[in-house]
């Protein structure tokens, strides 16, 4: 590669690989601002390789972007309840939140189906003056200097397929070649990545509101942990569309190999659970789909800029899954709108530098995403650990059926109960308190 | 009970096969390689192992995760890219 790329006049002031919310979100607020920006989706439309629960939480912040956006968006439904549910084979505990304070405007989240929504927001970017090209894959990207010093564009996989501009975003999701081919993300080791599958189950829009309580176009989500994916580290899911189930599992991709599961199997033994089978009865399968989730916050995430390049969305790992909490699509949209800010003022410096770029985790900061990732830094690691993933919920269910059940034995108090249950199951006094420490640190203070 | 099996769930999704498979397998490596993570990490089931310890695979149905090449203990054994833009899995609800 000569130096005639850096001179010459690039094809586009920005390209964007790939048109998920982090893509999509970049090219938008970039054409806003006048510039040249080309997105690139690999399949047919943007979305339509793309996987979630899916739950889209923060909508403020898409609000603030697209004001009232759920006027025009394909929503599903407006999340207002959630459950947490504890498991064991045939028991299951679960505290249930429901808030009216969510059913108002900017709202707190909605369920989407991401091939609509992903389509609808890469719309938006087009009518900014994005131009998308779909069906389109980017095997590589364009360097300029001796030692492949800055990033000029890329190569797509189509005749005279490279294209050049000033800066390229990879937005190319959990996978992203580009940020490993660029050398600023290592391989992943497959304790770090989950794999997620999942079941759309069709179901009479009456029959699912009269049996998760919903009023008008109100929804719940309930994530499952413990005793669902066997001995395997993971949780399940079970959120509500308009009328439709998304019911999946997600397992740690060393734990599925290690114990010898398929997640299919998986899946159908936490639909054939006593607590799950009643809300999925009587549904139609529409589409079962898989998808990786990059797990590890913290401890996988890219460089998140040099010469040239920005990365952002699932590709910087910038997904949120801590058992609590799993959030992906308004932190890829968050660090979509980060990377473009930055770019918009090295375009206006003219200046494509990583010292330039370096913006982009100042936006990150002020955007909340970094500092959330900073905080719970060892929630992943902690949720997937052994006793976590697998031997607290059952405890918890355990302890609750010695709670309820009444058999003529006489009543003992909580602590008996407490104290029985952990002996019986042999958990050291020394763990617990480890546990619960751990368990603090990671997300109480 | 809503009970699908692996064959029903496969049917609800929609694939157009690229004529170039996107993922190679080394099938020397896959020899001698004693767990074979790829077998039970595939949701679309792509992968079985053979009695000679060699792995016979199909590319056509699938769901384009990563999971099989991020599982694959064996370096190189399995060389993964995506399908040619268009080409590959489409999804419409998920």
């Amino acid at each position: 590669m000569t130096t005639a790329l850096t001179t010459r006049k690039k094809d586009y002031d920005a390209i964007v690989v790939g048109a998920g919310p982090a893509g999509a979100g970049a090219a938008l607020l970039m054409a806003r601002a006048g510039m040249r920006v080309l997105l690139l989706e690999r399949g047919e439309y943007p979305g339509a390789k793309n996987v979630s629960g899916a739950a889209f939480y923060g909508s403020s912040i898409l609000h603030e972007v697209i004001p009232n956006f759920w006027e025009e968006a394909p929503v599903e439904r407006i999340l207002t309840k959630r459950t947490l549910a504890f498991m064991s084979p045939e028991s299951s505990l679960s505290v249930d939140f429901q808030t009216k304070s969510f059913a108002a405007p900017p709202y707190n989240g909605f369920t989407i189906m991401r091939p609509r929504f992903d389509r609808w927001f890469a719309g938006k970017a087009v009518e900014a003056g994005a131009t998308l090209v779909s069906s389109t894959v980017v095997d590589d990207l364009l360097y300029d200097g001796a030692n492949r010093d800055r990033v000029v564009g890329v190569k797509t996989r189509r005749d005279d397929g490279d294209v050049t501009a000033d800066l390229v975003i990879a937005c190319d999701g959990v996978n992203s070649f580009l940020a490993k081919k660029a050398g600023m993300q290592k391989t992943f080791t497959s304790h770090e990545i989950s794999l997620g599958v999942k079941e759309v189950i069709g179901l009479d829009q009456t029959v699912l509101e009269d049996r998760f309580r919903l009023t008008g176009d109100e929804g719940a989500v309930a994530e499952y942990v413990g005793d669902i994916t066997a001995e395997v580290h993971g949780g399940g899911f079970l959120y509500t569309n308009k009328d439709s189930l998304a019911i999946g599992v997600i397992c740690q991709l060393s734990s599925l190999a290690e114990h010898k599961q398929r997640p299919y199997e998986l899946l159908e033994r936490f639909k054939a659970h006593p607590s799950v089978a009643p809300l999925v009865r009587g549904g139609k399968p529409r589409e079962y789909s898989a998808h990786l989730v990059p797990e590890a916050g913290l401890h996988m995430m890219p460089k998140l800029f040099r010469d040239g390049m920005m990365v952002a969305g699932d590709a910087a790992a910038f997904c949120f899954a801590t058992g609590l909490y799993i959030e992906g699509i308004n932190y890829a949209m968050q660090s979509g709108f980060a990377a473009a800010e930055a770019a918009i003022l090295a375009h206006q410096a003219k200046d494509f530098s990583s010292a330039s770029l370096a913006r982009y985790e100042d936006r990150l900061d002020a955007r909340h995403v970094l500092p959330d990732f900073k905080n719970f830094k060892s929630a992943p690691g902690y949720v997937n650990s052994e006793r976590m993933a697998n031997l607290y919920p059952a405890l918890i269910t355990r302890g609750a059926e010695q709670l309820f059940r009444v058999d003529g034995h006489g009543k003992k108090k909580i602590m008996a109960i407490a104290r029985q249950t952990l002996k019986d199951n042999d958990v050291s006094t020394l763990n617990l308190i480890k546990d619960l420490y751990a368990g603090g640190k990671a997300f109480g203070w | 009970m809503v009970k699908t099996t692996h064959e029903e769930k496969m049917r609800t999704a929609r694939f157009k096969p690229d004529v170039k498979p996107h993922i190679v397998v080394d099938g020397q490596k896959c020899g001698e390689c004693s767990l074979k993570s790829c077998v039970y990490v595939c949701p679309a089931n792509l992968f079985v192992p053979l009695a000679d310890g060699s792995i016979l695979f199909n590319y056509e149905q699938c769901f384009e995760c990563g999971a099989c090449y991020v599982a694959c203990n064996e370096e190189g054994a399995i060389s993964w890219s995506y399908p040619a833009g268009g080409f590959g899995v489409t999804f419409r609800e998920a």
